[in-house]
């Protein structure tokens, strides 16, 4: 018994885990009708379908990030990259004649993704060839990218009417929403890509010892490559279904701070930020605690001015659960309980 | 000797610490007596660290008494330790090269005045230090500039300024020369005299019979005994620090001798695996020739910094040649990355296993296919099944401990490390495996096992290129052996009952220049050493600007990137 409970607690993602419970449980008691989910016009309604469709877009630029991190780096730019993404769609479909035609949604959604590929392959260039720190190296995209935003929507807010697209945001498909397809989709490549193929040890082992990994003969550089211009087709994504969602491209505010709650949900899941080891599935669990948590403001009734307090409270409180020094405390804890298990037998 | 006086200054009584799944010591007992050098002995993994770090405060025991000068104590962490008068200098200097000497050895508890640090006092403690040790360091120089060797003895002057009780040197020679070691063991005597208890600990047998008065041996976790160093022959000693008979190294020494003979005769007929022509790069290694044929072990000897580590990097394509031709099995071949190395089977192991060797954070299993793996390219995964295959057989034949594939490695000994590296080698099949410093730091067991295993992989067809510190290494495996001196080899002689004191005399021969040119660590001496015959240019660039620093300066900054 006890030595089940150990190996749950000594699980990266018991803490995670245990956070969304409680913040379900908070959420339970101040409304009670929270895990109801109820079908009206064939779509799937709820709580809990709400938090999964709102955190679609961090999940989406989460998985990204995960790899980036894995590999000691960081993606600071992908909030700039959803601007542009958003931003280059709705232009193409705001300069064709026929903005609801599906094939022109296509077509603006295909360039905005091939975009983001090349502005990855920039992050890429810039840390794996030109060796510069990833956090230096993304923030010049994270702060010119909204420039180029802003160029591309001409400093105003591209409001769309194109219903294919806006379903890409808050539309349904079989009763589901289409976001949140996309996102199990991503998550699903991302995990199949890494987890079935050698990929995600061979990101590990470069995030965790680059200059063994080198020696051992592993293309740390086009690896690197492939995860920051993964991470930003991610973003893309992630841009293109906030920018559906609020049919209007913000060259200033889609996307803002998103690149925060992206890695905090990677935080959140257990991947440490030193690079290595990484857990998709604990990044899935680390973005519906934020979601969660920016829901559970709004049921709770917290005014929204102290939304900013709760979400660091909760943070600040992840990250302690987390720190080396409370697990070196619990791993204590635990042998002295396993030590006190073990005499209990041998004298009885 | 002395007989030291009755009362230890250390006492630890039926100590126990248990990791999950590891019982790490076990009722161990253990006592250090004041102005006496002690040496804990024991093979990695026997529990020397553990036994180091309990009484350090670094592991909390699960069961045991420790007294320090008679009164129980019970540290919680390492500060507590210290402040009991407990120090230690670590294997790798933990000091921060870019402040000054006397920076260093007082940082943390500088005099002040008035709130501030008192910079004259600070300067002028810690040049008495250093006077009390007899040593002639500026105290204003940066540490950084000073070799890897008067760094330890700065780390122990600031060791003894807490007022040390017990002093603790963890391995303290490893990276050391003849002369740094004499002036180390000067330094010892002398805190000795003033009744510091010295617990030492070293792989180097010649040195603990040297210093050292009295050995407590440990063995899987247990205490086998304890023993003044005058009363214990060696041969007694390793028979109880690996609990087995050592006669595999003498047979091996039988059948190496034997077989020379034989791979003198293919040399004619057999044309070389690999072979170097003119082979160089600027600051590192000067043009070298060099063949190894199938099935040969080509020895290189040298001191630390003659180049050895620098040849063997442009052979396993860990860093560009500037100049000259490659052969590798009859192609020529311009290695630019480890890559291409392994694609052609050649595989460099490098010296420094945790940071450019192991990858710690993962698996056993994973450190093992990790460069088959890459070789396969990602897309091609090594199927799960393969891959335990790869992991058991490995762990089997190299004895690999724990036998867990799913350990991680951080989690293993040196020497189970070293043997985990070599296997991520030997699953690529390589035909020339180069094994920089295979055999550092790790226990006599295990340096037994991976010699004989070099040796069969050679009886196997395999050409090996065999680096290391210990000659008699050397001259026990290699069937020819190149000398290097001052980065350029200066001999390639077939090992025909070679003797350790000729290889010694072409070492050292630096022309009346007996050091050899100063300490191994500043190799940027060239110009005004003894080779007269060295490129015009200076063959390295003053200062820290040194494309490939010393492998051994361990206070690297582990971040740094090619």
């Amino acid at each position: 018994m006890s030595a089940v409970f150990a190996r749950l607690i000594a699980s990266r993602l018991f803490w995670p885990i245990v956070m969304l419970l409680v913040l379900f449980a908070i959420n339970l008691i101040a409304f009670p009708g929270f895990f109801a989910i109820t079908i009206k016009d064939g779509h799937l309604f709820g709580s809990l379908i709400d938090i999964l469709r709102n955190g679609a877009p961090t999940l989406i630029i989460a998985v990204g990030m995960t790899l980036v991190i894995a590999t000691r780096g960081i993606d600071l730019s992908v909030g700039a990259v959803c601007a542009i993404s958003g931003a280059v769609a709705c232009s193409i479909i705001l300069g064709s004649p026929d903005p609801a035609n599906g094939a022109t949604v296509a077509v603006a959604v295909t360039v905005a993704l091939a975009i983001s590929l090349v502005l990855g392959v920039w992050n890429g260039f810039l840390v794996a060839v030109l060796g510069i720190q990833p956090i230096i190296a993304t923030l010049i995209l994270m702060t010119a990218g909204r420039g180029m935003a802003m160029l591309i929507t001409e400093g105003q807010i591209l409001t769309v009417n194109s219903p294919p697209f806006k379903a890409m945001g808050s539309g349904f498909w079989f009763g589901v929403p289409i976001a949140v397809i996309i996102a199990a989709v991503v998550f699903a490549v991302a995990a199949l890509l890494t987890r079935r193929t050698a990929l995600g040890m061979l990101i590990e082992s470069v995030g965790i010892n680059p200059e063994a990994s080198r020696q051992a003969g592993v293309r740390a550089r086009g690896l690197l490559f492939a995860v920051y211009t993964f991470c930003a087709f991610c973003a893309a994504i992630a841009g293109l279904i906030l920018t559906a969602n609020q049919t209007a491209a913000d060259a200033n505010n889609t996307g803002l701070f998103l690149e925060l709650d992206a890695i905090l949900a990677v935080v959140i899941g257990g991947t440490s930020l030193a690079g290595g080891r990484y857990s998709l599935a604990g990044t899935l669990v680390g973005a519906l605690v934020i979601q969660t948590l920016v829901t559970t403001v709004y049921t709770v009734g917290i005014p929204p001015i102290a939304t900013m307090v709760f979400k660091a409270a909760v943070v600040a409180a992840v990250c302690l659960l987390q720190s080396p020094t409370t697990n070196q405390a619990l791993a204590g804890f635990r042998r002295r309980l396993a030590l006190r298990a073990g005499k209990g037998i041998a004298a009885s | 000797m002395t007989q030291p006086s009755p009362a230890p200054v250390v006492e630890m009584r039926g100590i126990s610490i248990e990791f999950p799944g590891v019982k790490a010591l076990d009722g161990v007992d253990f006592r250090m007596f004041p102005g006496e050098v002690h040496s804990l002995m024991g093979e990695n993994g026997a529990g020397k660290s553990t036994l180091i770090k309990a009484l350090t405060g670094v592991y909390g025991i699960d069961a045991g008494v420790i007294t320090l000068a008679g009164d129980e104590v019970s540290f919680t962490g390492p500060a507590q330790a210290q402040a009991a008068g407990i120090s230690t200098v670590y294997q790798e200097v933990n000091l921060l090269p870019n402040l000054t000497v006397a920076e260093n050895i007082m940082l943390g508890r500088e005099p002040r005045r008035f709130g501030v640090v008192d910079w004259r006092r600070t300067r002028r403690r810690a040049a008495e230090l250093l006077e009390g040790l007899n040593l002639e360091i500026d105290p204003n120089s940066l540490l950084g500039d000073h070799s890897l060797a008067i760094q330890q003895l700065v780390a122990i002057a600031r060791a003894i300024d807490v007022q040390a009780k017990v002093l603790i040197l963890d391995e303290p020679t490893s990276s050391l020369d003849a002369d740094e070691v004499a002036e180390l063991f000067r330094v010892i005597r002398s805190l000795k005299e003033q009744g510091v208890a010295i617990l030492f600990v070293s792989h180097f047998l010649d040195q603990v019979y040297e210093i050292c008065d009295r050995l407590t041996v440990l063995r899987n976790g247990k205490l086998v005994g304890e023993y003044l160093t005058d009363e214990i022959l060696r041969i007694d000693l390793v028979q109880k620090m690996i609990g087995k008979e050592l006669t595999a190294l003498d047979e091996l020494e039988q059948r190496a001798r034997s077989s020379v003979a034989a791979v003198e005769g293919q040399d004619v007929s057999d044309p070389a695996f690999a072979s170097a022509r003119g082979l160089a790069r600027r600051g590192a290694i000067a043009p070298f020739d060099l063949d190894i044929a199938p099935g040969e072990v080509v020895g290189l000897a040298g001191l630390l910094g003659s180049g050895r580590t620098e040849l063997a990097r442009l052979l396993g394509g860990i860093d560009r040649a500037d100049q000259g031709t490659l052969v590798i099995d009859g192609r020529q071949t311009k290695l630019r990355t480890p890559r291409q190395a392994i694609n052609r089977r050649v595989a460099y192991s490098s010296e420094n296993r945790r940071s450019e060797g192991v990858v710690d954070e993962l698996t056993v299993r994973d450190n093992i296919v990790l460069a088959l793996q890459a070789d396969r390219g990602w897309f091609r995964p090594i199927p799960k099944k393969r891959q335990e295959e790869l992991a058991q057989s490995y762990i089997q034949a190299l004895n690999i401990r724990p036998a867990n594939p799913d350990a991680l490695v951080r989690n293993l000994s040196g020497g189970n490390q070293q043997k985990v590296l070599l296997a991520r080698w030997l699953a690529i099949a390589p035909h020339l495996l180069i094994l920089d410093e295979p055999t550092r730091g790790i226990d006599i067991g295990a340096k037994a096992e991976i010699q004989k295993l070099v040796y069969s992989l050679a009886e196997n067809g395999m050409s090996v290129l065999f680096i290391s510190a210990e000659l008699e290494e050397v001259l026990r495996l290699s069937h020819r052996i190149a000398v290097l001196r001052d980065r350029r080899i200066v001999a390639d002689l077939v090992n025909d009952d070679l003797q350790v004191e000729a290889l010694l005399a072409l070492i050292a021969d630096g022309g009346g220049d007996g050091d050899g040119g100063g300490g191994p660590e500043d190799p940027d001496d060239g110009p005004g050493g003894a080779t007269t015959d060295a490129p015009p240019e200076p063959s390295v660039p003053p200062g820290g600007t040194e494309p490939d620093p010393t492998p051994d300066s361990t206070i690297d900054l582990s971040g740094a990137r090619r």
